[in-house]
This record gives structure tokens, C-alpha cells and sequence, in this order.
């Protein structure tokens, strides 16, 4: 098996290689008649490369459910009584086969690129030979410094190692392929824009393909970041679903400056500007997902998600050192073409309202990067390590994020080019209200903004979070209202029906709606509870609203795991209303413990049980209990960002021209995308 | 007009400047508040890197003794620096969650709002030369606009207000 894995990367490393190279002379000697049929061959390469690194992958995957363990990575990664699904995830779930993975998808997501080669001949072949040369590099490590099927030493192992018991998860199965799509997703648009600004490329039309890649590839990110909160919710049992740690940084990072992108190419698209930072936004938006890559990998920060320490980092900084350079040369070489076509009219404006949501949204990666960078600083200069942790990051990054939620209720207020201060005003006036209303009625009700920091952000996020919502929901109505008087549709066909003719705009405003349903899931953490008590039978627990009893606890045993739960019952008002059963877990191959908390979830408040293990003296179990407000609203949140970023790559239809009745008076429809 | 603006300004600075110190000084009050506050500006030395109140680490043996140490601070009334400092001498620098703000470590506090600045002011900057740039347009009267480019001005109206 290892040989064919093996062969299979070695084949795939010299596919790749033609790719790129054939690729390149092709379009270095474009005028010579056998460049077209180099460029064929450079293509098929290409399409021949995903089958090959398939087939490797593949190898991989059927090494571990044979329980092959002479592969060493399948040996320290699996083990005989693992379940299916995970040996299937095995393929992602350590260093080298994560590897793989990448360059699975990568050749993927390039096999269908060069599948639509036609939509433009010349644009595909270029970004064609760049996504070769980033195969290229995935493929060489892969060869040559992480080879997932290097053979074990000595006599051979009757059993694995097996999987890390935090990673024995059903999301295990879901979240790494999301988070990966979206990184390596990353590469399309990176390489449409290297290769626009390489050929001079005229017009905006690259922006329209790149865009909905980019759309495609952050939906993607953003399922997988907050899979992997969720993940870190239901498994870690902190009671928490982000902790700042530099691997979900990471993952962060490059979503930040995606989603700068996905704002800033407007202004390219509609009026011509901002060309250069739009360039240099996704060559970074790449650039840190490589980075990422390399922080989770290279031991340069020390993380709980991190894979072992290797040599691979030096490769990850030569091969950050050579984008970084090539971007620079082409960009040097080329920055007459990225002349802004149009000036800015008026601070009050579409354009100035993009400008400062990309300024904020850097700064938050800024504060990011560098508070997930300052300890390694810290040991360079001061020669001692700090920690940079949830404190720095909440204190920096709340109001930064405040300010971005004022900026995306503004936004869709204000129009292309100008806007009169008596339209913002009109517009705003009864949004605002409302927020303010919401704000004081949660203060009549016992919200103390004064009595802590977080309260008073609570406070605030809530009624931004209003703003935004009142807003977007004005804009569908105003809009829905002006297609119902030409049409004579009911106001909800009205609002399907504007959608419908502009998805972009209007799955943007969902997308928005998404946001701040999550982020008033955030601000209820300033209200988080929890108390914590050894329970012995018919021993009781309050915490908010609920009793805790303990019925009963007990032991259990399966070939994968031994394990400890207690049982639960739960009162709320008297009466019980749910059973929990709050887990512990001893791994047997790879003799560690885990926690399986239980959750019950409702809209108000999650109820979230620990089981902490067994208090040698007593014997009784130990539980910790969280009340954690509104968390089930940052997934509801999410569900609605998935649906508005579906929405927003739904093609427009084509607008049905009605003549408007003479004299018919028609109110403003918001302003454009 | 103005000398009516003043007053108003000044009640609304002050107003400000109390709901700053509101928030600086509240909560600074009772022993769980500040054994919860303090638990959360530490991290567990245990390597599991998790704030000290939050590490659920299976079998950790640092956050209870580490727990126990903080409750007593906070029993004998150590303020908060003295309590945070004894946890430095016994566990190293990184068991604090945040740097400190002295020193080196300032600098991880102000870089961000310096970017925050730099970049307003960069923005800003932008903004002004955009709006001063003269507009490329002949210097006498506007000629009308006919055929091709009479389009293209179609297809950027239509591109800014449509889709």
C-alpha cells in the first residue's frame, strides 16, 4: 500500500511540475504556433493531477480502515476498534495526511478551474500555471519532508496509537474538510489576480469570476471556523466556543481580509477604484492562509490544536518569502494598470462607508496577528515569553467590532457617489429609535451597563445589533413595497421577487442579518454562570432558572473507550423537563481522558453539564454546571449566513420592465449593492 | 447659537466622563467578584492554555492548587497587583492572560490603536485627495454625448445602480 501512496505522490509531483512548467513556457512563448498544443498538454497535466493525488488519498484512507499499521502515520493515528468514520478522517487528522488533504482539494478546486477553461482561454491558463506552482510546493513537501506513507521501523505493531480522543468527534468528519476548503480556496482567487496583473488584464472581468470563487471559498471558511467552535463548545468542555488560541487566529485571519475583499471589489466593480488594495487584500488573504498553515504547523506558537513541531515551517517561510516577492516584482512591474478610473465624490458616501469597514476590519486582523505573534516578540526582545489571551483580544477587538456593527447599519443607507444628509437622516431616524428603545426597555429590565465593562458591551452590541437589523429590514420592505406597486404582488412575493433581481445585494443584507443574530449571541456570554459541586444520589444543584438532581452515576465499556456518566435530571419551575447525562471517557489505545459535556439548548440559554470525574476520597462525582445565555443564536446565525452567502450566488434574474403608471410616485430603493 | 451649544457640550462631556469612571470603578467591590476577575485575567500554568477559572483540563494538577492560592489572596485582601505578582515570582511571566502595561509589553497594548490612527489618518488622507483630484473633463462647455460612449455611460449607470 505505502508503495503505491508513494508512487502515486511522486507521479502527482511530476504532473504537477509539467503543469507549471509547460504552463509557463506556453505563455512566455504565446506567439510560437506549438504554444497552444504545450498549453493543452500543460492543462491535462493539470485535470491528470487531481486524479493522481485522489488515487493517493485514497490509498491513505483504505490503509486505515485495513488497519495497516507498517504505515507509520496510520499506526500513530488509528487503531483497530476506531470508528468508521473516523478512520475515514484519518486522512485529515494528522500532519502529513492534512497535507495530503490540501493538495487533494487544491487539485480539485484546479480540476475545475481548468474544466472551464473557455470561460476565458488565456486568464484560466495563467491562473492554471499558478495554481501549479502552489501544488507544486505541496507536492514537495509531500515527497520529501512529510510523506504520509513513510513505513514503521522494527517488527510490526499489532495496534495503533489511535486518534487523539479530543479529535473523536462526529465534527472531526466535517469541520477540517470546511476550514480546509476554504484556506485552499483561497488559491483560485489569489491566482486570478497574480495572473490579471501579470497579462494586464482589461476590464473588470476577472473581478466577476473572482468573486464568486472568493464567495464560494469564505462560505466555506466561515462554516468551518464556526464548526470548529462548535466543536470546541460541545467537546473541550470549558463551557466556552473561542478562546483566542493562535489556530483558531489563524483560521480567523484570512476571513477577516476575505471579507475586506468581498466588500472592497465592489467599489472596483461599480466604479474602478481601489485596484491596488483590492490586489494586494486577496494576495494577503492568501498569504495568510498560508501563514496560518504555517503557525499550526511549524511549533512557532505554542496551541492545544497545533499539530506536532516539525522541520516544515522553514519550507512554509521560503515558500511565504517567494508569494510575497513574486507579488512584489509583478506588482512593481505592472502598477500602471491598477490606475483608479474614478475619484471619490463625497465622504458621505457607498465608497467612504467601504473604505472604513476595510480600515476596521484590517485593524481587527492586525490586532490578531499581532497579539498571536507578540510572544514570540516578546522572547526576542525581552528574552521571556508572554501570554497574549482572551483579555488582550476582547478588550482590543469588541469596540473595533462595535464600529464595524455601526458601519454595516449605515452602509446600506448611503448611495453610490453621495448621499444627502437629510436621506441618512430620513433613513436612519427609525432604526435608531428602535435601538435606543430596545436599549433602555433592557435596562428597565434589570441591565446593568454600569456595574462592568462586558455588561456595557452587552448592551451596546444589542443595540447595534437592532440598528442593523431594522435597517436591512427597512430596506427590504421599502424595496419589496416599490415592486409591489408596479407588479401587484403581496409585500413578501414583492421581496422575493427584489431579491431575486439583485441576490448579490440582497444575500448580502441576509449575510448581515447573520451577523448580528451571532453577535447577540456573544454579547449573552457577559452573563455566563456556573457553579461546580461534588453530587452524591438525590443531591441537588441550582444554577438560574433550573435544578440539578442527581439520579444516579455509573461506569461503562466498550473496545474503544471505558467510560464514566452520571445521570441528570433537570427542573426548571418545579418540574422536570430533561435528563442529562454528562460524560467522561478513558481512550484505551491512546490511554487518555476526555470529557463529553451535555447540553440543553434553548433560544434563551444553554444549560451545560461537565462530568469532572469521581472524587477519590468520596467516590461521589464531581460536575461543573455553565449557564450560558443566547448560544444557541450564534448557530442560528450562522445557518443564516450560509443561506444569504447561498443567496448572493444565485444569478440575478433578468428585471421584468413594467411601465409605471404616469405620476406614479416612487420612494427612493436603498442605494445600489 | 453657539454660546447655547457650549453648556451642552461641557454636560455632555461630563456625563461621558462619569459613565467612564462608572465603568472603571464598578464591580470593584465584593471577595467572588474579584476572585472571578482575577481567575480571569490568569492563565492555568498547567500548559493546557486556558484561562486559570475556565481550565476543565481531566486530572490537571494546577488549577485547583492554583484556584486555592487565589482564594486565599483574596481572603487575606492582597490587592489586585500584589495578587497577580505573587502568581508571576511562583509561575513565570506567561501565567498572566494579558501583557502587563509596562515596559515592552506596552507596546503589544498600543500598536493596535496606532494602526487604528495611522489608518483613519491614511484614510482620511485618501479621501481629501480623491475629492480634490480635478475631474478630466475639457475646460469649456460639455459637449454632448453620443453613440459608443454614449453607451458605455449606459452600462456604468446601469452597473452602479443595478447589479
Amino acid at each position: 500500500m505505502s508503495q503505491i501512496g508513494s508512487f502515486a505522490l511522486l507521479l502527482a509531483l511530476a504532473l504537477s511540475a509539467y503543469s507549471f512548467l509547460g504552463g509557463l513556457v506556453a505563455l512566455v512563448r504565446e506567439q510560437d504556433t506549438s504554444s497552444a498544443r504545450l498549453s493543452e498538454t500543460a492543462r491535462r497535466a493539470g485535470v491528470a493531477t487531481f486524479a493522481v493525488v485522489f488515487l493517493a488519498a485514497v490509498v491513505l484512507v483504505v490503509a486505515a480502515f485495513q488497519n495497516d499499521f507498517s504505515i507509520a502515520y496510520i499506526f500513530h493515528h488509528s487503531n483497530r476498534d476506531l470508528p468508521a468514520p473516523y478512520k475515514f478522517a484519518t486522512l485529515w487528522s494528522g500532519q502529513e495526511g492534512s497535507l495530503l488533504f490540501w493538495s487533494l482539494l487544491l487539485s480539485a478546486y484546479g480540476l475545475v478551474l481548468r474544466l472551464r477553461y473557455k470561460t476565458d482561454v488565456r486568464l484560466f491558463a495563467y491562473a492554471s500555471v499558478i495554481i501549479a506552482a502552489v501544488q507544486v510546493f505541496f507536492l514537495l513537501l509531500l515527497n520529501f519532508a512529510a510523506n504520509p506513507f513513510g513505513v514503521m521501523q522494527g517488527s510490526l505493531p499489532a495496534d495503533g496509537s489511535g486518534l487523539n480522543p479530543l479529535l473523536q468527534y462526529p465534527e472531526m468528519v466535517i469541520h477540517p474538510p470546511m476550514l480546509y476548503l476554504g484556506y485552499v480556496g483561497f488559491t483560485v482567487p489569489f491566482a486570478f489576480a497574480l495572473s490579471a496583473l501579470i497579462m494586464r488584464y482589461p476590464g473588470e472581468k476577472w473581478i466577476h469570476i473572482t468573486r464568486r470563487w472568493t464567495m464560494v471559498t469564505w462560505g466555506f471558511l466561515t462554516c468551518g471556523i464556526f464548526l470548529g467552535a462548535h466543536w470546541a463548545y460541545s467537546v473541550l468542555g470549558w463551557g466556552g466556543y473561542w478562546g483566542w488560541d493562535p489556530v483558531e487566529n489563524a483560521s480567523l485571519m484570512p476571513w477577516l481580509t476575505g471579507t475586506a475583499f468581498l466588500h472592497s471589489v465592489m467599489m472596483q466593480e461599480k466604479r474602478g477604484m481601489l485596484k491596488t488594495w483590492n490586489m494586494w487584500l486577496i494576495f494577503a488573504t492568501f498569504g495568510l492562509s498560508i501563514f496560518g498553515t504555517f503557525l499550526t504547523r511549524s511549533g512557532v506558537v505554542s496551541s492545544v490544536h497545533a499539530f506536532a513541531q516539525s522541520s516544515i515551517g522553514d519550507w512554509f517561510v521560503a515558500f511565504l518569502a517567494l508569494i510575497f516577492a513574486t507579488c512584489v516584482f509583478f506588482y512593481v512591474k505592472n502598477r500602471s494598470h491598477l490606475q483608479t478610473e474614478h475619484k471619490l465624490e463625497s465622504l458621505v458616501s457607498r465608497e467612504s462607508s467601504f473604505l472604513f469597514n476595510n480600515l476596521l476590519l484590517l485593524v481587527a486582523c492586525f490586532t490578531v496577528l499581532w497579539g498571536t505573534l507578540f510572544p514570540v516578540l516578546s522572547e526576542w526582545v525581552q528574552g521571556n515569553k508572554v501570554t497574549v489571551g482572551p483579555p488582550f483580544f476582547n478588550r482590543v477587538n469588541i469596540p473595533v467590532a462595535l464600529l464595524l456593527l455601526l458601519l454595516t447599519a449605515l452602509g446600506p443607507l448611503l448611495a453610490w457617489r453621495r448621499t444627502s444628509l437629510e436621506s441618512l437622516k430620513r433613513n436612519f431616524r427609525w432604526p435608531a429609535i428602535g435601538a435606543v428603545g430596545v436599549g433602555l426597555l433592557l435596562v428597565v429590565m434589570g441591565m446593568r451597563p454600569w456595574r462592568d465593562a462586558s455588561y456595557f458591551y452587552s448592551l451596546m452590541t444589542i443595540m447595534l445589533s437592532v440598528l442593523v437589523a431594522l435597517t436591512v429590514i427597512s430596506e427590504f420592505v421599502r424595496g419589496g413595497r416599490v415592486i409591489g406597486r408596479h407588479t401587484g404582488q403581496n409585500l413578501f412575493a414583492s421581496i422575493v421577487h427584489l431579491a431575486h433581481r439583485n441576490t448579490r445585494r440582497y444575500g448580502g443584507y441576509i449575510v448581515h442579518f447573520g451577523v448580528i443574530v451571532i453577535m447577540i449571541g456573544f454579547a449573552g456570554s457577559a452573563f455566563n454562570q456556573d457553579k461546580e459541586m461534588e453530587m452524591g444520589f438525590g443531591d441537588k444543584m441550582t444554577i438560574g432558572p433550573y435544578t440539578l438532581v442527581c439520579r444516579s452515576y455509573t461506569q461503562d465499556d466498550n473496545p474503544n473507550y471505558g467510560s464514566e456518566w452520571a445521570v441528570m435530571d433537570v427542573f426548571k419551575g418545579g418540574k422536570q423537563i430533561d435528563t442529562l447525562y454528562p460524560e467522561r471517557r478513558f481512550y484505551k489505545a491512546s490511554q487518555q481522558t476526555s470529557t463529553m459535556p451535555r447540553v440543553r439548548s434553548t433560544i434563551k440559554e444553554d444549560l451545560y453539564l461537565v462530568y469532572e470525574g469521581l472524587n477519590q476520597d468520596t467516590g461521589r462525582p464531581i460536575l461543573k454546571v455553565h449557564l450560558n445565555p443566547l448560544v444557541g443564536w450564534i448557530w442560528v446565525g450562522v445557518w443564516i449566513m450560509i443561506v444569504g452567502t447561498v443567496v448572493a450566488l444565485i444569478p440575478n434574474a433578468v428585471p421584468v420592465r413594467v411601465v409605471a403608471p404616469a405620476r406614479m410616485h416612487a420612494e427612493p430603493v436603498g442605494a445600489g449593492d | 447659537m453657539s454660546s447655547h451649544r457650549i453648556p451642552l457640550l461641557k454636560r455632555m462631556v461630563q456625563a461621558g466622563l462619569l459613565m467612564v469612571a462608572m465603568l472603571v470603578f464598578a464591580g470593584a467591590g465584593d471577595d467572588s467578584a474579584r476572585f472571578n476577575d482575577l481567575g480571569h485575567r490568569l492563565m492555568c500554568a498547567c500548559g493546557c492554555n486556558q484561562i486559570l477559572l475556565e481550565c476543565n483540563h481531566v486530572g490537571c494538577s494546577y488549577s485547583d492548587r492554583m484556584r486555592a492560592e487565589l482564594v486565599a489572596a483574596v481572603d487575606r485582601g492582597d490587592n489586585d497587583d500584589l495578587t497577580l505578582q505573587s502568581f508571576v515570582q511562583k509561575y513565570g511571566p506567561t501565567v498572566l492572560a494579558a501583557p502587563t502595561k509596562t515596559g515592552f509589553n506596552r507596546v503589544a497594548w498600543i500598536a493596535p490603536y496606532l494602526i487604528l490612527v495611522l489608518g483613519l489618518g491614511l484614510v482620511t488622507f485618501i479621501v481629501r485627495a480623491w475629492r480634490s483630484r480635478p475631474l478630466l473633463m475639457p475646460a469649456d462647455a460639455p459637449v454632448p454625448v453620443r453613440g459608443a460612449e454614449l453607451e458605455r455611460f449606459r452600462e456604468q449607470a446601469r452597473k452602479e445602480t443595478e447589479a
